[in-house]
């Protein structure tokens, strides 16, 4: 099963050079897309089954011992979010296909191969075992992002790209400043050494180490004091490329928070967490209210919903953690299917500013449904994933009597629905406007369409099978504050060297 | 070393802070070498060289933060010319290289009753809606 791990993130980097090359053969080009991603899929939901029946699979590349060499572990999370996260890539390449025929849309030959970059970035991001290729991981998926943001060279574009790239570098350097300082602590930057090796260090040093990686991710994560820069980049580029990120990158960031401050036993952190998921929530959903573009809307919620994640992790229970996990792979889905129709409603009005469109649901009624679905579940309305993820939240709140958290996330909430009311009844009620565009093919607008459809159904799935996955995430909270299981699979084998 | 870290470090954060985009990219040249200084120093002294006379292998120096280094030395040099890049790109589009405000900042300076301001604040934002294509 070890080498189904290397695959994960071979196949994508191997499949984008080869890309590359075919610049003038579209067909082909999406083909090798379409069929690498679906494989990725494919590879995670083979690695999910295995792991969930017979434990986590370790891959030393390179057979080095842990101490030196690069280790890619997949335990449940990592195979759990693997899984979710590659299928969201594959559908959002599926809309790229569509998209690429309305004036809007990205260049493909650009697009296609980067995308597979980022996928490669993503699932070593996910995988890995050390803070060093963590660090190149997010330098991968980080790299690409720029590309993708700022291929087009706009002036919009090369203005708020300018601002991302340059806090983003700002962070990463800050990242290797971070692997400076725990490698002269500890003389390591394999995780599962330094869980071991960080908890028998004086307290100040393990509080000094978990707030600079606490500002290091939190970049990345946009909580609540470094968020600034989310809703001024992300909606200046093209819509596929906007969901990728509000899908994916912010939440990587919240998953290498949740791996390394489990692993790392930073429980002293918890409040400050906590308060810092709360402003993040508030400050999130209130800059969404003030907003009247569709995009800039969704933008502020990325920042808003990263808040509840931040929240489950800074209770420091299994019902948060297992509350904080279900949370990411709800979101995961539900936020880049969001971005997607908000792509469809802006190709279809050519606008994305509220007050310049309407009667959307009579003139689009499957715009209509695209939206409505993930809107409602966004907000934590039952029967959609959203709620049962919010659900065991507050539910982990209350049992750890962290009250004021609780009544903030659940204002939140209501905020959350205000807002997505007030795109509902800007961009589907009203006097009908006329479709100010209607260059677009009707196959490019299917396909986008189809895509859009199979991230809906994807996220109704996740509430269908909310059993099962709230079984997963339980178990994932209970091995990450465990800390054995991971450490022991990691290292279990330099005792038998 | 350390003093060498810290002087980069800080003369390294003033020029990112600043509004001119070259010097942003100095700037960030000057923070990644300071990163990587610090990478050297967490890897304790220097030992003596590995080969040459045969050389006990505690004595030489440790190679995992020098392999480190030479990954971050790679990766922050693509990214400055990545960064140059772009600031070429906005010198061709707006004819300066200076970082401009945030757009909700002038948006909101706009509505705002600021006489002195406003003139040149509605110039930028129209050149900024009236040129979508960028001249791509």
């Amino acid at each position: 099963m070890s080498a189904v791990v290397a695959l994960c993130v071979a196949l994508p980097l191997l499949a984008s050079a080869l890309v590359l090359g075919l610049r003038r053969m579209a067909k082909v080009r999406d083909v090798i897309t379409l069929s690498t991603m679906a494989a990725v899929t494919g590879l995670a939901g083979a690695l999910l089954a295995d792991v969930d029946r017979n434990g986590t699979v370790v891959l030393r590349v390179g057979d080095w011992a842990p101490d030196l060499g690069i280790v890619l572990v997949a335990d449940l999370f990592a195979a759990l979010i693997l899984l979710v996260a590659s299928a969201t890539i594959l559908v959002v390449e599926l809309f790229a296909i569509g998209q690429r025929r309305t004036p809007a849309g990205a260049d493909p030959a650009v697009v296609s191969p980067i995308l597979l970059v980022l996928a490669g970035g993503v699932s070593l991001a996910i995988l890995t075992g050390d803070l060093f290729t963590l660090f190149v991981a997010f330098e991968l998926i980080l790299v690409s992002s720029y590309v993708l943001l700022t291929h087009q060279g706009r002036e919009s574009q090369v203005r708020s790209g300018m601002t991302y790239v340059v806090i983003n570098l700002f962070a990463s350097t800050l990242f290797l400043f971070g692997v400076a300082i725990v490698y002269s602590a500890t003389g390591t930057v394999n995780m599962a050494l330094l869980a071991e090796r960080i908890p028998e260090l004086p307290a100040a040093t393990q509080v000094g180490i978990g707030l600079w990686f606490l500002i290091v991710f939190g970049t990345k994560a946009a909580i609540f004091p470094l968020f600034s820069w989310l809703p001024d980049s992300y909606p200046t580029a093209p819509t596929t490329i906007t969901a990728v990120f509000a899908g994916l990158l912010t939440k990587i960031g919240v998953y290498v928070l949740i791996r390394f401050f489990t692993l790392m036993e930073f429980d002293e952190l918890g409040p400050l967490l906590l308060v810092i998921a709360g402003f993040t929530m508030i400050i999130g959903v209130a800059g969404a209210l003030a907003q009247d573009d569709v995009k800039r809307i969704l933008s502020f919620h990325v920042v808003s919903q990263i808040g509840y994640m931040i929240m489950g992790l800074g209770l420091f229970t299994v019902a948060g953690v297992a509350g904080a996990v279900l949370f990411l792979i709800h979101q995961i889905p539900v936020k880049t299917v969001m971005f997607l129709a908000g792509g469809l409603i802006e190709d279809d009005q050519g606008t994305s500013a509220l007050t310049k469109m309407g009667g959307l649901a009579t003139s689009k009624p499957v715009i209509a449904v695209l939206f409505a679905l993930p809107a409602l579940s966004l907000a934590g309305l039952p029967p959609f994933s959203g709620f049962i993820a919010k659900l065991a939240l507050v539910d982990a709140g209350m049992s750890s009597g962290a009250y004021v958290i609780v009544t903030v996330s659940l204002v939140g909430s209501i905020l959350t629905l205000l807002s997505m009311t007030k795109i509902w009844l800007g961009a589907f009620w009203g006097e009908v406007t006329p479709s100010a565009v209607p260059a677009s093919s009707r196959r490019s607008i299917t396909i986008m369409q189809t895509a859009a459809g199979l991230a809906v159904a994807g996220t109704i799935a996740i509430a269908v099978v909310a059993g099962p996955l709230w079984r997963m995430s339980e178990q994932v909270a209970g091995d990450l504050l465990e800390r054995t299981p991971y450490i022991t699979e990691v290292l279990g084998e330099v005792v038998d060297r | 070393m350390i003093f060498a870290v810290a002087g980069l470090v800080a003369a390294g954060t003033f020029l990112v802070t600043s509004r001119s985009l070259s010097r942003i990219v100095l700037g960030f040249a000057l923070l990644g070498h300071a990163a990587v200084l610090a990478l050297l120093a967490a890897g304790g002294r220097a030992g003596s060289p590995p080969i040459v006379d045969g050389e006990p292998a505690s004595d030489t120096a440790n190679p995992l933060p020098q392999a480190l280094s030479l990954t971050a030395i790679v990766i922050s040099f693509g990214l400055t010319l990545f960064v140059l890049a772009l600031a070429r790109r906005q010198q061709v589009l707006t004819g300066d290289d200076l970082v401009e405000d945030d757009v909700e900042d002038r948006r909101i300076a706009t509505t705002h009753d600021a006489p002195e301001q406003s003139i040149d604040e509605t110039r930028e934002l129209e050149s900024l809606n009236d040129n979508p294509e960028g001249g791509s």
